[in-house]
């Protein structure tokens, strides 16, 4: 069965978004997007790196996407303007990644593959990686989905309660740049954010709890996953793209049906 | 016993002195109230005491395992998050549905449980708040200008509420207030804060004229008393401390 690189794709591409439905929902809530845009321009500058010193993709990304959510997170309320903090560190990470790529020796690279994912050429060990990395992510959110939430809703109830809402969200930085190390090979540095917010954004149309919007959210991405490479198939086009327009197309819906979920 | 000590606390904010050298004490089931005016540092004192907000010096114990039931002076509930009156009453834990509906139905506010959180009104968000915070169990409450934006017959139930709620779970109780000359009757010590203690002692102590009471008393079921601001008394039970009080807009 795994054998057929579109089952592959299949089994990677439903894991990654639902997993990053459910994070999702936390970068929709706390107002994370550009953060989540930083993290994934730092692993374009990671992919670089992983080029230059020939070591394996995953570590170059890993290192850099999870260094731009410690260095944002000890940024963070230290008196910097976040949104332009975030629109310097992201582009500078970008640029110094494309530049730093372009002066790799050898042979030029191509870089469209990481810029928007290159999902059907997935190997077994790929899988394995991705669908590893997932679950430590999904473990993580599980098991400290209580303390996230109380600190989401309000840092001071989480201090009161004996919860620090700085560890915290450091944790779920680190578990963004985690998603984003693992994802770049599906969806693509320029296209994991989508896959972040649009179903979350999608799901809170008609969710009433924070529980069933994340359950929502990672349905909705997984059902993004399917329908996005069942058209790619069908037009011939990369993968990552048409993920992202199911979603739109879910998120759409979503709005269409508000009015029946949510009372005024 | 004593519940939180501190010791010659003093909190910075940016270059800002907002407190210093504060001496503070609750005991268990005691009824404390800060009272100064706005800027004085009350809801600054309380965070502190809860953890989030790092002191730059002084000394801070908490009994080992204390359980706080805070209730901040406001709450800015995102609507990105969608959240009803019953999934708030699960942060931090999540809890029985018939401990959540006694809850509820204690603080006044049983027919919201499905309601989404943004969209009630002032005072039916306080005794939300209320509701959530007796739902930890705790050893103290904790209330931040918890009668904002009630009106003084709804501040006068409140405040019985939190009585009430005193004598049943048996909590220490710590309010904050703007209302200078207005506080609970309950209150076993007044501390009056403007960056540092100025001045502390009972109620009815500190508040020499025993007449402004009675005007009070009316009408609102004795749970609000007035207490004069003056720091001319030389009472006995009133402890003065070795600083001025300078805060002329305030009388």
């Amino acid at each position: 069965m795994l054998d057929d690189f579109f089952i592959r794709a299949l089994i990677a591409g439903v894991g990654t978004a639902i997993t990053a439905g459910w994070l999702g929902t936390f970068v929709v809530w706390r107002r994370m997007a550009y953060f989540g845009d930083a993290t994934a321009h730092a692993a374009v500058l990671g992919v670089a790196l992983a080029l230059g010193f020939q070591i394996s993709i995953l570590v170059g990304v890993t290192f850099t996407a999870s260094g731009m959510a410690v260095l944002l997170w000890a940024l963070h309320g230290r008196g910097f303007s976040v949104d332009t903090l975030l629109g310097v560190l992201s582009h500078g990470a970008l640029a110094i990644g494309l530049l730093a790529v372009a002066m790799v020796p050898g042979p030029r690279v191509s870089l469209d593959a990481y810029l928007f994912g290159d999902i059907l050429t997935v190997s077994k060990m790929d899988l394995a990686v991705i669908w590893c990395g997932l679950a430590v992510v999904a473990g993580v959110l599980w098991w400290r989905w209580s303390a996230l939430v109380t600190s989401t809703v309000s840092p001071d109830l989480a201090y009161a309660a004996g919860v620090d809402p700085r560890r915290e969200q450091l944790i779920l930085s680190l578990l963004l740049a985690g998603v984003v190390a693992v994802s770049i090979k599906v969806v693509g540095a320029l296209l994991i954010t989508a896959l972040l917010i649009i179903p979350a954004a999608a799901a809170r149309n008609v969710a009433r709890t924070p529980e069933m919007m994340a359950v929502i959210a990672a349905l909705i991405g997984g059902a993004s996953a399917i329908g996005g490479l069942h058209a790619s198939l069908w037009f011939d086009a990369p993968a990552g793209p048409p993920i992202v327009v199911a979603a739109i197309i879910l998120f759409a819906l979503g709005v269409v049906l508000r009015p029946l979920f949510i009372r005024r | 016993m004593s519940l939180i000590t501190a010791r010659k606390l003093s909190v910075r904010q940016g270059d800002k002195t907002v407190l210093q050298n504060v001496d503070f004490e609750i005991r268990k089931g005691e009824i404390v109230t800060i009272v100064g005016p706005n800027g004085s540092g009350k809801s600054t004192l309380l965070r502190t005491l809860i953890g989030a907000v790092t002191p730059e010096s002084g000394e801070l114990n908490r009994k080992t395992k204390l359980r706080i039931g805070y209730v901040p002076q406001k709450l800015f509930v995102d609507g990105a998050m969608p959240l009803t009156v019953r999934r708030f009453l699960d942060v931090p834990k999540r809890v029985k549905n018939s401990e959540a509906e006694a809850a509820l139905d204690r603080t006044g506010v049983a027919h919201l449980a499905d309601h989404p959180l943004n969209g009630l009104s002032g005072g039916q968000f306080q005794r939300v708040l209320l509701a959530r915070a007796i739902l930890v169990k705790p050893d103290i409450l904790m209330l931040d200008e918890a009668t904002q934006g009630l009106d003084q017959p709804g501040s006068a139930a409140f405040y019985q509420l939190i009585e009430e709620l005193r004598d049943t779970l048996g909590c220490a109780v710590l309010m904050v207030s703007h209302e200078l000359h207005v506080v609970m009757s309950a209150s076993d010590r007044v501390i009056c804060l403007n960056g540092h203690v100025c001045c502390e002692g009972a109620p009815d102590v500190v508040s020499a004229a025993p007449e402004y009471r009675q005007l009070f008393g009316t009408g609102t079921k004795g749970a609000l008393a007035l207490y004069r601001h003056d720091h001319n008394h030389d009472h006995d039970h009133v402890h003065e401390h070795d600083h001025t009080c300078d805060h002329e807009g305030a009388h």
